[in-house]
Parts: structure tokens; sequence; C-alpha cells
């Protein structure tokens, strides 16, 4: 009895988080560019400006290509679904989530690479220069980016012996005041990954049109409408996503038991706090730093991937 | 034990009989090829069906034993089936069966002879495989291996019109020699020089061999049948036949033919010798990272399709040596837990390779006979003339590139999980050595995406890059069935990873008394160790995507609407596009090219900015190539020419050759 009413509120937890993430993501997207047009002395669109884009692509009539395929038109909802999950499987408030026991950081890494295969595909569909140098550059980042983005993983796996989210959470959560430095190292090569991933500047820049530095906006070019909505969505998602990795692996803390009611508003308040630091963080190394060319891009990105093997090795050495 | 008394090798050898028929009839069948065709090849089918079948009954069945009245005198012809044996007799009957299904339908346009000798060769070629791994002493071990690779090279020679194809089959050849000669030797010092009868198995099992015996055995094998598998550096074959060959040969050469070599090494390694010492493990997982490494790198700069398929089978074995060496490790410093978790993930990768490998090269095979262009800078625009092929490849596709819910992201977990799991050697310098492999293995996977996402997506979208493209047609319903069969095996092996572990369990109980089992896990989550380090579980993953998928698209069009407008493309105001302004495989390849630069021999021709006619060749060769294999060629020519000075053609020359003999003779003896 006591163990189903348990799962019933695991479950009810899970489905809690799938919401709140799918609600709250565009509004970081929003409140980092509104960080950013501070930062820049403008006023800014206001925090809402992503819901009211989304409700107005929506709205509109989708505009595809003639000759495009199935593919083209499932791969926005691949995306937003892959994004959504991966969003909804990271501890962020509470840990024991019950879908993270069928997929652990390697799926979650293998959610992710779900998606840009998919995405990258469907930027290759119509046939047009753009998407074919998008999707290539895309997997150029993402071949160094995402065995980067595992090593991070392993590093905390290998202090919790476990790859599963909630008990990673858990351990680090809980060993409050022990300075892991292979964790250090892991850091700074989670936040370079975290800059390729989400197409933010020094590796993309998400602002501009321009054939010369754009990555992720020369793929969906294509893309209008309800399709275009969603994949704005799914990257707000992956930020979010992304985020919540940082903020699960190296600041756990204030995360709660599933059914811990007394800690509950705190471990919210507490998300709400990092998610609204992270979000200026990034904002102000998006403003103080300049864009790569290509090629200095895997560069960049093949420091990340030292640096977390290094952490790794670290942590083989040292035993912390 | 059953009631009939029938055993699964009893089962596997009338298989094997009734192959051999269907090979002969074949032959008599040459002026009726539409018989061939739709009776031979599909009956074919069917028996690769009954031989998985009989496989997956041989797994938890006692070993069964059976002594041939053919051979030599003094040894006859010994056949076991035993659990290992088993695993990859499932592996060669699920995959050829996808094969041969397809190949009812692939050689309808050949005729006469040439497809009457085809299907000897393709059935003797099956044949040997089979016999490779039912073989219990080394002579029939020998006599099937060199069926298999003789059946093979004329298989690879089907064209052989063709010059560049005598000489892809001449290369072929000579390597498969070369290890046939290494793995005859190795069988030579494990039999420990008692005698014609220690050639048996059994013999090789029970003689103790002192390690420096046991290593030179297991270096020659691991040589050996490197040279068979394409592990670095005895790989350059391997892009060289795989293109030559007719597709379906390539697809049962990739998936199936490289697994008997892997069989080979696990047969030998763990079952023949009896010890093993850790620094073995560590030369396969070195070379295997290195293969991996190199094999995907040179995939992602190739522009023929069935190149770059070649390129990442080399990728495929270095994974696998990679498996074997870690399994080595665990084993020799008693973790065989462990080690059970391992050979699993190579077990299960090498199952997960025969079906995607063998789905792509069957699908270019589809390509092949739809537009006849091998060369991806050529096609493109396909995912609208050939739904069926596309699609099925897609599935394909994603599965080699690692992706879950298939099952490439299955054996890939397992293989990551097993490195998760390895602190606590004894030996700290492997301690340091396993997160640089770890490392690496993730890379080589990262780099296996960006290949496939080149390889599907300059053959099937964006739009034709050639007129003739207009009027490719789809596979036939024999290549249908055959592709259809390859993918769902994709996608029941990455659904169903509880089922097909506790099949591989069997192996491990008998390879190293160890097994995984699924302790912690239950028949929907795969925990091999325990649920709080690590589980998956595929279903529920597809289910929640597909859920969150369909949920949102019913939202939309709920909340919204789903109307749709088609026009023209986004030309950036610049409406001269063409197709010739997509990304080439060249193209495509570029960046990694330009990464990797030292790696490749790369000559390139570009055009001068005022060339009327501007032509762009490019090519980036295997440095490998000009390093070890043409020092070789050169040192060989030089010793035959000198050889050859001694020949003159005259008679009394060589009547004097024959008089000095003589003299030395009676001098010396």
């Amino acid at each position: 009895m006591m163990e189903n009413y348990d799962l019933l509120l695991a479950i009810l937890f899970q489905l809690a988080q799938l919401l709140l993430v799918v609600l709250l993501a565009p509004l970081l997207t929003g409140w980092v560019n509104q960080c950013q047009a501070w930062l820049q002395n403008r006023s800014g669109a206001g925090v809402l400006q992503p819901y009211r884009v989304l409700r107005k692509l929506f709205h509109k009539d989708a505009v595809i290509a003639h000759n495009a395929s199935w593919l083209f038109r499932v791969t926005p909802y691949i995306v937003f679904g892959c994004m959504w999950l991966a969003a909804a499987i990271i501890p962020i408030i509470a840990v024991d989530l019950p879908f993270s026991q069928a997929a652990d950081v390697i799926a979650l890494v293998g959610v992710f690479a779900l998606a840009r295969v998919f995405i990258s595909l469907a930027a290759m569909d119509i046939g047009t220069a753009f998407g074919s140098l998008g999707a290539r550059r895309e997997m150029l980042v993402s071949f160094l980016a995402e065995p980067a983005l595992l090593m991070v993983l392993f590093t905390a796996s290998m202090i919790s012996h476990s790859t599963q989210l909630p008990s990673i959470v858990d351990t680090l959560a809980h060993h409050q005041f022990v300075l892991y430095p292979s964790l250090a190292f892991a850091a700074l090569a989670f936040v370079i990954v975290l800059l390729a991933e989400n197409a933010r500047i020094p590796v993309d820049n998400p602002a501009t049109h321009l054939e010369l530095t754009m990555i992720h906006e020369a793929m969906i070019l294509e893309y209008s409408a309800r399709h275009l909505a969603l994949i704005e969505w799914a990257s707000s998602l992956k930020l979010f996503a992304y985020i919540s990795i940082g903020i699960a692996l190296f600041v756990p803390h204030g995360i709660i038991e599933v059914g811990n009611w007394a800690g509950l508003p705190l471990a919210i308040v507490l998300l709400l706090l990092k998610l609204m630091l992270a979000g200026a963080g990034l904002a102000v190394f998006e403003i103080v730093s300049a864009k790569l060319r290509i090629f200095r891009a895997p560069e960049f990105l093949g420091t990340a991937f030292l640096l977390a093997v290094l952490g790794l090795l670290i942590h083989f050495l040292l035993g912390a | 034990m059953n009631a009939v008394g029938i055993l699964p090798l009893d089962v596997a050898g009338w298989l094997v009989q009734f192959w051999i028929a269907l090979g002969v009839a074949g032959l008599f069948l040459q002026r009726a090829p539409q018989l061939i065709n739709n009776i031979v090849f599909p009956l074919s089918a069917l028996t690769s069906l009954l031989l998985a079948a009989t496989g997956l009954w041989a797994l938890a069945m006692p070993t069964g034993v059976m002594v041939l009245p053919l051979g030599l005198p003094d040894l006859p012809f010994h056949l076991r089936l035993d659990s290992l044996s088993g695993f990859f007799l499932i592996l060669l009957g699920a995959a050829s069966l996808g094969v041969s299904l397809f190949s009812a339908g692939y050689f309808k346009t050949m005729a006469g002879s040439t497809l009457g000798l085809l299907c000897l060769e393709y059935h003797l070629f099956l044949i040997g495989m089979t016999l490779v791994l039912l073989a219990d002493d080394a002579y029939m071990f020998m006599v099937a291996w060199e069926t298999m690779a003789l059946a093979s090279y004329f298989l690879v020679t089907t064209d052989h019109a063709i010059p560049d194809i005598r000489k892809a089959g001449y290369l072929y050849l000579l390597i498969a020699h070369v290890g046939a000669i290494a793995i005859l030797l190795s069988f030579g010092v494990m039999q420990g020089g008692n005698g014609i009868a220690a050639y048996t198995f059994d013999a090789m099992r029970a003689a103790q061999l002192d390690p420096f015996w046991s290593s030179a055995a297991f270096l020659l094998a691991l040589f050996g049948f490197g040279a068979k598998a394409g592990v670095l550096p005895m790989h350059v074959w391997l892009p060289e036949a795989h293109p030559a060959a007719p597709s379906p040969v390539s697809a049962l050469m990739s998936g199936v033919m490289l697994k008997t070599a892997i069989y080979g090494i696990l047969r030998v390694t763990f079952d023949l010798l009896d010890t093993q010492l850790w620094w073995w493990g560590v030369l396969a997982l070195g070379l295997g990272l290195l293969t991996a490494v190199f094999g995907v790198m040179f995939a992602a700069v190739q522009g023929d399709m069935k190149r770059l398929l070649a390129y990442s089978s080399i990728e495929n074995i270095g994974l696998l040596l990679v498996g074997i060496g870690l399994t080595l490790i665990f084993h020799v410093y008693g973790k065989d837990a462990l080690a059970a978790l391992a050979l699993t993930a190579t077990l299960y990768h090498s199952l997960n390779h025969a079906m995607f490998k063998s789905l792509l090269f069957v699908g270019t095979g589809a390509i092949l006979h739809a537009t006849g262009e091998r060369n991806m800078g050529r096609l493109g625009g396909l995912i609208r003339r050939m739904p069926w092929a596309s699609g099925l490849m897609l599935v394909g596709v994603l599965a080699i590139s690692g992706l879950p819910p298939l099952n490439g992201f299955v054996s890939e977990w397992l293989l990551l999980q097993a490195f998760l799991l390895s602190p606590g050697l004894p030996n700290s310098y492997i301690n340091m050595l396993v997160p640089v492999a770890a490392a690496v293995i993730a890379l080589a996977a990262a780099l296996a995406a960006y290949v496939m996402v080149k390889f599907y997506g300059v053959i099937f979208l964006g739009q034709p890059r050639e007129h003739a493209l207009e009027h490719a047609h789809d596979a036939g319903i024999w290549e249908r069935i055959g592709m259809g069969w390859l993918a769902l095996a994709c996608v029941l092996l990455g659904l169903a990873p509880v089922y097909v572990v506790g099949q591989l369990d069997h192996v491990s109980q008998m390879l190293l008394g160890a097994q995984l089992g699924n302790a912690a896990g239950n028949w929907i989550f795969l925990a091999p160790v325990d649920t709080e380090r690590a589980s998956y579980s595929p279903l529920y993953f597809m289910l929640a995507v597909l859920g969150v998928m369909l949920l949102t698209s019913v939202l939309v069009r709920r909340l919204y609407h789903g109307r749709v407008r088609r026009s023209d493309p986004w030309d950036c105001g610049f409406p001269a596009q063409t197709a010739r302004m997509q990304d080439t495989a060249e193209g495509f390849g570029q960046p990694i090219r330009r990464i990797f630069e030292p790696f490749f021999k790369i000559e390139r021709d570009v055009p001068s900015p005022f060339d009327t006619h501007p032509r762009y060749h490019g090519q980036s060769d295997d440095r490998l190539w000009y390093i070890l294999y043409l020092p070789i060629k050169h040192l060989t020519e030089k010793f035959s020419s000198m050889a050859g000075l001694l020949q003159h053609g005259r008679i009394h020359l060589y009547l004097t050759y024959t008089f000095v003999t003589l003299i030395v003779l009676l001098v010396f003896v």
C-alpha cells in the first residue's frame, strides 16, 4: 500500500516536472535575452517575448518547399519530443523520478544525439546550399561536444558509482562541502559544451543570419510556422536541459526527495534562483566574448574534451 | 536431450547438406534463372532461418560433438556445437536470411552460367562460414576457412572483366592467405608437437602451454584473424574488396565473415588457450581503439558509398576488439562478472553489426540497381524516388549511429558500462588507460553519427544531382522483404535487450564461467549490475518519445490548425540555385579531412579561379599503404628479380645447376 502510494507520488512529481519544464523553458530563454538587452543598454522585449513569438508562429500557415519529404515534416515533432523528455528526466526539484530508470546519463546523451541527427537530416532534405552547410557544421561541432559531455557525465558517474541521474544527484548533494577536483575540470568542460550545443557565442550566434557564421539557424532556415515554433521551443528546452544538468551535477544542493512537502517551496525557490543566475551568467559570457571562426571551434571544443578527460583521469588518480 | 534423440548439431549438418544441394541445383538450373531467383534463393533463406533457430536451440543445450568419416586417415573431421558456435550460428542465420531474400530479387538481371556459378559460390561461402563455426579440429577448421576465403574471392571477382575488380580480389586473396598461414602456425603452436592427433581442439584445450608459447599462439591468432577482420594494419583489403563485390556479397562479407574472425579470436583466446595474460588485453584494447578511430576517420572522407561502409566496418571491428581486450583484462584479474559484461557487449555488438551493416550494404545494392551509381556525389533526393529503400535504410542508419532506442545503442551502452565499472583493477597503469579508452570510444561513436548523416543525407536527401536519378525505381518485392527483415531485427534487438542478454549468458558461462544475468532488472528494465547503478529500458523510452510526439502533434492541431502551403525553397534572393550547390560527399567530409589532415595522404587538384572549365579532383589516401605495403611490395619484387637472375632459359646452365647441387650435397651429406 505504502509502496503504491510512493510510486503514485513519484509519477505525480514526474508529470509535474514534465509540465513545469515545458512551460518554464521559454521563460529562461526570454530571461537570457532580457539580460543581454540590459547589458547592451537596450530596454529589451521583456522576458515573456518567447511566448509571444511561439503564439504568433503557431497561428501562421506552415509553408514548406515543394520537394520536402515526410522526414522534413516529422522532424520538428521528434526534436521537440526528445528535448522535452531530456529536460524532464533531469532531477532539478526532486530526485527519484520514475522515468529516470528508463534512461540513464548515457541514454540522455543518446536523446540529444537522436534529435541532432534528425534535425541535421531534415536540414539536408530540401537540398539548398544553406541546409547542408548547417548540417555539416552542426555535426562538426557535436562530434567533439558529445564525447566531452559524456566524459563530464562519466566523471560524476565515477564519483557516485552510478549512471542513474537520481543516484548521481543524491550522492553529490549529500557531500555538500567536499570540492571534487575532478568535477572542477568537468565543470569547465561542461560550460564549453553547453555553449557549443546550444548554439551560443563563441561557437554559433543565435542572433544573426550571416552565412559565414551561422550553424543552427542555417539548418532551420526552411522551417516556418508551427514547425519553426516547435523547433524554437525545443531549443529553449535544450538550453533548459543543459542548465539543469549543470545544476544537477555541480550545485545540486537543495534538491529534495519525492514526497518531502515541507522542503518543496524552498526547493522551487532555490531552483528558480539557480536558473536565473545561470541565465544571467550565460548572458554576461556571451556579451564579453566574440564569435570564433568556424575552424577555431574544433580547437575550442577539443579543449573541452581534453579537460573532461583530464577530470576523469584525476578522479582515477586521486580517487576524488 | 529430448525424446527423439535429435541434437542441434544433427540439424545443423542437414541444413549444410541442403545448402550444398541448393548450390549444385543452381549450377544445373542456369538455363532457368527465374527458378534460381524465385525458388533457390528463397529456399536458401529458409535454411538460414532454420539455422538461426538451431543456433538458438543449441545455446541452452549441452555441447554436441560428432566425428565424421571424412578427412585425414589419423585425423577425421571433428564437429562440435557449443554455446559460442550456437551464438554465431544465430548471427550467420539471421543475417543471411535477410541477404538471401534480398538476393532473390537482386540477381534478376544476371543470367546463364554467371548466375549458376554465383549461386554455387554463394552457397559454398555460406557453408564455409558455417563449418568454420562448427569445426572442432585444426584441419577441418582450415579446410572450412579456405573454402570461405576462396568462395568469397570468386564472389568478389564476379565482374572479373573489370581490371580494378581483379586487382581488389587479388589483394583480398593475398591478405586472406597471409592471415591463414598465421592461423595455421597458431594451431601448430597450440598442439605443442604432440603428433597429428593433437590437432583436435580437445587436445589443444588439454595441452598445458607455458606463457611464452601461449603468447606466441595468441599473437599469431590475433594477427591471422585480425587480417580477416580488417584490424589495423591489415585493413587495406576491405575498402577495395567490398565495393568490388556484388552488394549481397559485401553484406555477407561485412556482416558475417568478419564475425567469423571475431569468433576465431574468442575461440582461441578463451577456449583453446587455458592461460591468458593481462598484456594481451591491453594489446587488443590498443589495437581496437586505433582501428576504430582510423576506420571512422576514413569513412568520413569517402565519396564512394560502399567504400564508406567498408571503412565503417573497420571501425566496428575496432570496437569489437576493444570489447575483447576489456574482457581479457577483467578475466585475467579475476573479475569475471565484469568480464561477462564486456563479453556480452562484444557479442551483442557483433550481432547488431551483422544486422545493420548487412542492411546498409544490401541497401546500397538497391541504390546501385536503381541508379547504376556508387559515387555519392552523383546521387541525391532518392527518398522521393525510393520510399521503401530509404525508409528501411533510415532504420539501419539510426541503428549504426548508436541512437536509442535501436540496437546499436544497447551494445554501446553495455560497453560504456563495462568501462565505468573498471576502476579497482590492481594495475594502476591499466586503470589510467581505461578513461582514455572510454573517451576514444565516445569520440568514435560520435564520429560514426557524422559519417552516417553524411551517408544518408547525401544519398537520399536534397535534390537529385543528376537528371538520370529522376527515373530511379524503388527496390523490388524480394529486396523489400530482405531489407525489411534486417530492419526489423535492428528494432527488435534494440527493444528486447533483456531477452538477448539472457541468451548471451550461456556463452559467457561457457567461456568465462560467469554470467552477467540481469539480476537487478526485470523483463522491461535492463540493469546488468544493480538498479541504483544503471538501468535502461528501450521500450519505455520509445513509448515516451512516441507518446510525447503524438500528444504534441494532436495538441498543435487541436489548439491551432494543421494548414500547410507548398512553395519554392527560400533562395536568399539568388534564384539561380541548382542541385550542384548542395554539399557533395567530398564537401561534407571536408571538416574532418581538415582536422585530421596529418593522417591522410591528400592529393588535390584545385582549379584556378580563372579556369573556364574548372575540374576539381581530390583524393584522401591511406598513409599506411605507402609506409607499410609499398616497401614490402618493392622488397618482394627485388628478391624475385634476384631469383630471376638464375633463370636464363638455356638448358646447359640448368644442367650445371643440377650438377653443382649434386656435388654440394655429396660433399656435405
